[in-house]
């Protein structure tokens, strides 16, 4: 049985990288780095293959919150000037996912192509990115719920089912990551941490599936997570943690003139480097794997039998590389938690002289 | 500006990237050895030494993608 799985995903595999060979030839000169920034892009539809989309709904603040519907017009509306092409729907143009509000029915740009027009800043749309967010929050709602009934149903019990799948991974969160970083207290911070672990987890996971979105390899969505690890960290500082920020004890007076706008702007840095560490390694990661089945796309326009040559090797290639990201997702999640637990024991530690 | 005039923007960038790969590799190699010389020589802390291991290279690759990010903005602006 299992056999016979591999040899059906193999093929499988391989066959979809033939296809993409294929279709190197069809679609005129084939641009890469568009392609590549495409896919790893924000986008107001769930694009999966050629002319199937889901084209979600579009929500912007212009004077007062409008509820404009679904964005298929965007993609299908396209109107033309200098040169640039544009989406239109009712008195808007999406131009590079940008929403503009048109004057005399036109987008007009200026000698660099950027559009001059008013950009409309408060986009609230249901974009790829939010919608694959509500997805991952659901079904993180589900997993848990399943398990938390699941314990207590089976009080006193061994665990059965995915508990005991998920019993160890939480433990692990609970062990090494809180306890050896928070100390005593760490069970005020249990919720936030194992939240921060499997959100960024499951969404790491989300992305890698062919047809994801790219959520955690946004930097919006990292800098809010670093963002409420900062503000948890600064919450929960004591007097301890305060006092070696703004007067390091045990240094001589004159080096705090220095130390001190050091550590007031490290207080800042660190919830930063976790933002980028987050983002760049996710987005890089996804950059690698879509340079790699481009390779296909590049050399299929050198002929359609060079496209179907390479695919086989390019295929095991992107194989080895998502696997490698599969242990990106995880240890990612970890750094993550970890340097936030690092930061909240940091924050909550009692002076042990 | 000469190296702008010589290699442009992207190539600058890609150069960047490139150093920045290099200062990853090295120091991430290094951890990676004392790590095996330190788990060779007591094999019962190998556990902990291997979380110490993934927890440094993190560190490091972290600012390895803050060279690569700079990079990437160097290419497009």
């Amino acid at each position: 049985m299992r056999k016979l799985l591999l040899v059906i995903t193999v093929f499988l595999g391989l066959t979809s990288q033939l296809i993409a060979g294929g279709q190197a030839q069809e679609e005129g000169a084939f641009n890469p780095s568009e392609v590549i920034m495409h896919h790893i892009s924000d986008a107001h539809e769930w694009h999966f293959a050629g002319d199937f989309a889901i084209y979600l709904p579009v929500i912007i603040v212009d004077g007062g919150l409008k509820f404009l519907g679904s964005s298929s017009d965007f993609y299908h509306n396209i109107e033309e000037n200098d040169g640039h092409h544009y989406g239109v729907k009712g008195d808007y143009a999406l131009f590079h996912e940008h929403i503009y509000k048109l004057e005399n029915g036109t987008l007009n740009f200026d000698e660099e192509g950027h559009p001059t027009n008013a950009s409309i800043s408060l986009d609230f749309s249901i974009t790829k990115n939010v919608a694959s967010m509500m997805l991952s929050a659901v079904l993180l709602f589900l997993i848990f719920s399943t398990v938390a009934k699941g314990y207590k149903k089976n009080e006193g019990k061994a665990p059965k089912g995915l508990q005991s799948w998920l019993e160890p991974v939480i433990i692990f969160v609970r062990d090494d990551i809180a306890k050896q970083m928070i100390g005593h207290h760490y069970a005020r911070f249990m919720p936030f941490l194992l939240t921060v672990f499997f959100f960024i987890w499951i969404n790491n996971l989300l992305g890698l599936v062919p047809g994801g979105a790219n959520l955690t390899g946004n930097i919006a969505f990292t800098l809010t997570l670093a963002a409420l690890t900062f503000i948890v960290t600064t919450i929960s500082g004591n007097k301890h943690y305060w006092t070696h920020i703004f007067a390091l004890p045990g240094v001589p007076k004159w080096t705090l003139v220095i130390l001190t706008p050091i550590e007031i702007i490290g207080m800042f840095v660190k919830p930063i480097a976790l933002m980028i560490r987050l983002f760049a390694n996710i987005s890089a990661g996804h950059i690698i794997i879509l340079s790699i089945v481009s390779l296909i796309f590049i050399a299929g326009q050198a002929g359609t039998g060079t496209g179907f040559g390479v695919s086989p090797l390019v295929g095991i290639f992107t194989l080895v590389m998502n696997l490698m990201e599969l242990l990106v997702a995880f240890l990612q999640a970890f750094i993550f938690t970890m340097l936030s637990a690092l930061f909240i024991g940091q924050a909550t530690e009692e002076a042990h002289h | 500006m000469l190296l702008e005039a010589l290699i442009g923007n992207a190539g600058a960038g890609a150069l960047a990237a490139g150093v920045v790969a290099i200062g990853a590799g090295m120091g991430i190699g290094k951890i990676g050895s004392s790590a095996m010389e330190g788990m060779a020589r007591q094999p019962e802390a190998a556990s902990s030494i291997q979380t110490g291991m993934i927890i440094a290279a993190a560190l490091i690759e972290g600012v390895a993608l803050f060279g690569a990010v700079i990079a990437f903005l160097a290419v497009n602006a």
